[in-house]
């Protein structure tokens, strides 16, 4: 049963270009999902309509089977941690976590404990009494953090939340971000347009492209089953070539015949396949080859990364570093249908 | 080096270009004689008396403490809103409306008198004082609007969209969360705006009236007809009384907030 529900929503600026194109998603409750995508593909405009900040031109957000589309920012109870943080200046860490607390007029004990709790858990007992201009970005993080999780909110919202911060922190909080995340088992959306933080910490991913989600699953099938060419690409796959079916088999343009494992709808699709997943064609193979001629050899440590041209174009070729190579001279690649992975175009 | 210099040089004459009238004109105030004579020849206070004894000096003041009050007051309660509703906004007209706002600045002030004096105390027959008052809203409006402006500039917005996230209304958010933060913009405009509008002497002097006027207004009238060093003294009084209130403003929120 999905617990948060985006359905069809479109969102236009302006009343020009249409940022958010009927955009469908569905998060189960606890669960941690990741919007990725390029910058500008309206990930901070789907996390803004879920926090209330936008009005969808169309479409329904609801929550818990409540229909929460025209309910305000402040009656949602979400907690939404900024990309500057957007700690209230002019407080102490100790009230802009009690911030929240004050607004839902509970009384000073219990304010006191819940603000207490919040701070050990994110690790900021010790800086209470500290205004924000006195912290490191880490620490501001965590304080926005706490400021957010200690209303106890339905949903916990992040847009970029790590972009601040030095390499050697962000991996850090991020997994500070999924032990607390875990500990209150609290559903949360996640923006980013790194994908390796967005694997390491979600449950789910929804890879976005121009105002729609491409591919919704998990990390894992992300990595290793792309389905569409923009989601390849997006996650590193470099090397691409087009196929047109042909019963059960697919072909190139030229005409070389390629197999797999299984067949996708559609007339025309992509191939895609790692550098390291291409070997070399022996005398036997006669289909799933291409042949191309060797361009420039980078050496990589315990392998060689080749740049093969190709009738389909170039291609990114990894050997171990025994096998050896000329540049100029000629070889046949072999794309074994088990790792030829088929994307729609 | 050399540039350097230079430049204490050029800094050092502008400076005394500015200071060195002030300079004689507080010496000027403690002559004896009865004309304004530079250098004294012997020392008195009497002019200063003399001041607090024109009973037109002491209304004029008052009026003039007042309508600066009020007419602060009122702009900062109209321009506060209207700055942040500027900055707020996405307008593509942002920039027109900024410039209509701020026109009073760019206008004479001769003009906004000759204006509101035909239009307030001709055709509408407004009482003098709701008079002066209005023609020193309308001084001080563009202050307030620019002054604050710019510390709303400064203002990270998403610190208030996080006030509205954790359950705070908007306009309860504006107060405890925008309001907090641009105090000092707040002081600027309110000192730039009280001292535009005590100072101000054309718009007073088109609606001025029988029986009400600002003081500077009446200081001007009073020069017509006694040139006599009780004016140097008022300006020496005037000038303590700017000097204080900066010195306010310095120990509350620090000089820069002025600058800003
Ligand atoms: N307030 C706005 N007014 C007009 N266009 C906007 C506004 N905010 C974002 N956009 C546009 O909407 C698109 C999506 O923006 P955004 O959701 O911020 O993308 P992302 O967070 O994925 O980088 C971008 O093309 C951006 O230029
Ligand atoms: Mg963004």
């Amino acid at each position: 049963m999905a617990y948060m529900t985006l359905k069809d929503i479109d969102v236009r600026y302006d009343k020009k270009k249409q940022v958010l194109k009927g955009l469908d998603l569905e998060v189960k409750e606890g669960e941690l999902v990741s919007l990725l995508g390029p910058s500008g593909c309206g990930k901070t405009t789907t996390l803004r309509v879920v926090a209330g900040f936008i009005e969808p031109e169309s479409g329904v957000f609801s929550l818990d089977g409540e229909d929460l589309t025209k309910v305000p920012v402040h009656k949602r109870n979400f907690g939404i941690v900024f990309q500057s943080y957007a700690l209230f200046p002019h407080l102490s860490v100790y009230d802009n976590v009690a911030f929240g607390l004050k607004m839902r007029k509970l009384d000073k004990g219990q304010i006191e404990q819940k603000v207490k709790n919040i701070l050990e858990i994110c690790g900021l007992s010790e800086f209470e009494k500290r205004f924000p201009q006195q912290m490191s970005g880490g620490q501001r993080q965590r304080v926005a953090l706490a400021r957010a999780l200690v209303i106890e909110p339905k949903l916990l919202l992040l847009d970029e939340p790590l972009s601040n911060l030095d390499a050697k922190l962000r991996i850090n909080m991020r997994m500070e971000i999924k032990r607390i995340q875990k500990k209150l088992g609290i559903t949360t959306l996640f923006v980013t347009h790194d994908q390796e933080e967005c694997f390491s910490i979600s449950d789910k991913v929804a890879v976005m492209n121009q105002g729609v989600i491409e591919q919704f699953d998990t990390p894992e099938n992300i990595y290793q089953r792309p389905k569409t060419e923009f989601v390849a690409r997006f996650i590193g796959f470099e090397n691409f070539l087009s196929l047109k079916k042909e019963g059960n088999v697919y072909k190139t343009e030229a005409g070389a015949v390629f197999t797999v494992e299984t067949v996708k709808d559609g007339d025309f699709v992509a191939g895609t396949i790692r550098p390291e997943d291409i070997r070399i064609a022996g005398e036997k193979e006669d289909h799933n080859v291409l042949s191309g001629t060797v361009g420039v050899r980078t050496f990589l440590g315990k392998s060689y990364q080749y740049e093969v041209l190709t009738a389909e174009g170039k291609f990114l070729v990894s050997r171990p570093a025994e096998e050896v190579y000329e540049e100029g001279s000629t070889i046949r690649l072999y794309l074994p249908e088990s790792k030829l992975i088929l994307v729609n175009k | 080096m050399r540039k350097n210099k230079m430049l204490t040089v050029f800094a050092v004459f502008v400076f005394g270009f500015l200071i060195l009238p002030l300079i004689i004109i507080t010496i000027t105030a403690f002559g004896k004689g009865s004309a304004i004579t530079f250098p004294i020849e012997s020392f008195s206070v009497k002019w200063f008396v003399k001041v607090f004894t024109i009973k037109s000096f002491r209304i004029s003041f008052l009026t003039s403490l007042e309508i600066a009050m009020l007419a602060t007051v009122i702009a900062l309660l109209v321009g506060i809103p209207a700055a942040y509703a500027l900055a707020r906004s996405g307008l593509k007209g942002k920039g027109l409306i900024k410039s209509v706002f701020l026109s009073p600045t760019i206008v004479p002030g001769i003009v906004i008198g000759f204006v509101l004096y035909q239009f307030l105390v001709l055709s509408l027959r407004v009482p003098v004082f709701i008079g002066l008052l209005a023609g020193h809203f309308m001084v001080t409006l563009p202050y307030v609007i620019r002054v604050v402006g710019s510390s709303l500039e400064q203002f990270d917005f998403s610190t208030e969209e996080a006030a509205w996230s954790l359950g705070c209304g908007k306009i309860r958010a504006f107060f405890k969360v925008v309001l907090p933060n641009i105090t000092s913009g707040i002081s600027a405009a309110f000192m730039l705006a009280f001292i535009n509008s005590f100072n101000n002497i054309p718009v007073s002097m088109f609606l001025s009236g029988p029986g009400v006027s600002t003081f500077p207004a009446n200081l001007m009238n009073y020069i017509e007809y006694n040139y006599d060093p009780t004016v140097s003294a008022v300006s020496v009084l005037l000038m303590a009384v700017t000097v204080l209130m900066m010195v306010i403003v310095d120990k509350t929120l620090g000089i820069a907030a002025l600058a800003k």
